[in-house]
């Protein structure tokens, strides 16, 4: 089956109408967004979910005895179970609220961290790794002198798999690993990852930014250890995101924040906490937020997935093809399993130029470092144009891709 | 709306495929680092000032075609300068990026060189690329050790 004919079961231009945003042109263009990778667009029923939430069901959540807020903390809770099921863990409890990924990885790294590490212990993570799933283990490090060891990738952004085994050794506390590449696509061998990881006995937490909107995540299959993402790169809003951790680890952490919400009963001697998850959302949560999720997930639900995903594949495929016949244009990461993101650069044309080139064609992408500056580092680069896609992109949409590239092109070449 | 061309003129393009004064200034005694933490610009400017003027003027650096461009036309307008011209320079360039042009008349320089770089205006986020060479240049003046962040 050709990719195009792939593509019919799905129908982009169909779903692309749920998306209030791309009814407004764009320098008087239709708009091309190619930054998904970055944060999605919203369908039009989160939008609505979110509207009537403050409209119709908004009160404060697990604490009035009255009407409205048994109503909110209902809905709180369905969003809960609707992540729960998408990501299919076990139990309810083991979906924390959080902010988002970055979070999320702040969490387990200052609570399970502290708790678990001492100096010399090290924590594994791969040359791939968004800036959020770097810094954290970094700040732990500098705090209780731990050690940060880096899997690396080969010239493909492949993880090395044999280097990675070679690294897990005697003192590797954890694993913390993306499921997805967000400045090169790759695709790790997750399975086998925590498979080798936890025959050593060593827990692994799945950065799954970028994996949980385009593959299918099953947290019980995989048996990570933790999992995390966040709402708005799954067409939810942002401020909002998933720590999904297993209950007995997280029952056996020491709580994030203190505050209301996350306790059980409160002396001025003593504090007993919460049991989890509220154990780790202290301070009233971001309801509408988390409705909001519930709602993206939903949508996303009501949509044939699996054909969806073939599209998004197939559009990454297309681009590279595209962008490959081009002169002068080189491409980032050309891994064998890889997502629907294309990362490259034109020779004599700085990735902000042809940014800005392309946004006056309506061509909405990323030019920069993706937060993964020692991505940029293993291939030499300060920084690369990003076309990441959705699943409101078209064929069209890399074309008008492929016209901007050549536009620049064209404005460089004077 | 601008033309893309109003902000990538040939003067613009020339300047970026060929930067004038570029490299290391071996007798330099006064220079600062700085870069632009967004989009990974960095730049370094060497000066060398002789009694109140700055007799040469040089960078070294990386960054997109608006970034390289603003530093090689500024090195090409610093040499012979006075300090205190260097001073006024600065707040004509300041002007010609935020309003495009400088409402100040000015009849030591040519501010047409600056005037080509009066497109950056219609793109709020490319301002900074225009502005890290002279806002390095400005801390190398004040003497600041510390890099110099568009951030």
């Amino acid at each position: 089956m050709t990719d195009k004919a792939a593509a019919v079961r799905f129908d982009p231009v169909r779903a692309r109408q749920d998306f209030p945003i791309f009814r407004q042109p764009i320098y008087g263009k239709r708009l091309v967004y190619l930054d998904t990778a970055a944060s999605a667009q919203k369908p039009r029923q989160v939008i609505e979910a979110i509207k009537h939430c403050y409209e119709a069901e908004y009160a404060n959540v697990h604490r009035g005895v009255y009407y409205l807020s048994q109503r909110a903390s209902e809905n709180f809770e369905a969003a809960r179970e609707t992540v729960r099921s998408f990501i299919n863990a076990r139990e309810g409890r083991e979906i924390i609220f959080v902010r988002g990924a970055t979070e999320a990885i702040n969490l387990v790294a200052q609570t399970w961290g502290r708790a678990n590490l001492t100096p010399g212990d090290e924590v594994l993570i791969s040359h791939i790794e968004h800036h959020s799933n770097i810094v954290p283990w970094q700040m732990l490090r500098d705090q209780i002198g731990c050690v940060l060891r880096v899997a690396p990738v080969d010239d493909d952004g492949a993880l090395i798999l044999e280097e990675f085994e070679r690294l897990l050794g005697p003192r590797t506390r954890l694993v913390a690993i993306t499921h997805m590449s967000n400045a090169l696509g790759t695709i790790t061998p997750i399975a086998e990852i925590i498979r080798l990881a936890q025959a050593r006995g060593i827990p692994v937490l799945v950065d799954g930014c970028q994996a949980a909107p385009h593959m299918d995540v099953d947290v019980q299959a995989l048996g990570c250890d933790f999992y995390v993402f966040s709402g708005h790169k799954l067409y939810g809003p942002s401020g909002i995101g998933v720590l999904y951790g297993k209950a007995a680890l997280l029952e056996a952490m020491p709580p994030y924040q203190g505050g209301g919400e996350m306790i059980a009963s409160v002396t001025f001697d003593k504090t007993t906490f919460a049991p989890i998850p509220h154990k780790f959302e202290a301070g009233t949560p971001h309801i509408s937020g988390a409705v909001g999720l519930g709602a993206a997930i939903d949508y996303l639900r009501g949509l044939d997935l699996a054909a969806m995903r073939e599209h998004e594949l197939a559009l990454m495929r297309y681009a590279s093809k595209r962008l490959g016949e081009l002169n002068s244009v080189r491409l980032f990461g050309t891994a064998a399993d890889k997502g629907a993101i294309v990362s490259f650069d034109v020779t004599g044309i700085h990735p902000h130029d042809v940014g800005t080139i392309i946004d006056r064609e309506g061509v909405a992408v990323r030019a920069g470092h993706h937060c993964a500056q020692p991505v940029m580092d293993r291939f030499n680069v300060a920084a690369t144009v990003r076309a990441s896609f959705g699943l409101y992109n078209t064929f069209e949409d890399v074309d008008a891709l492929i016209q901007g590239v050549r536009r620049a092109q064209e404005v460089f070449a004077g | 709306m601008m033309d893309i061309r109003d902000l990538y003129q040939e003067v613009i393009l020339d300047h970026s495929r060929r930067p004038r004064n570029f490299g290391r200034l071996a007798d330099a005694n006064c220079e600062a680092e700085g870069d632009n933490p967004l989009c990974g610009d960095r730049v370094h400017i060497y000066l060398r000032i002789e009694g109140d003027r700055v007799t040469e003027a040089r960078f070294e650096g990386r960054g997109c075609a608006i970034s390289m461009a603003s530093a090689s036309l500024m090195t090409d307008m610093l040499r012979g300068l006075a300090l205190d011209e260097v001073r006024a320079l600065f707040q004509h360039f300041h002007a010609v990026v935020t309003h495009g042009e400088s409402a100040e008349a000015c009849d030591w320089i040519d501010l047409d060189k600056l005037n080509v770089l009066s497109g950056v205006r219609e793109y709020p986020v490319r301002i900074k690329c225009a502005t890290l060479a002279w806002h390095t240049m400005k801390a190398a003046l004040e003497g600041k050790r510390t890099p110099v962040r568009t951030e």
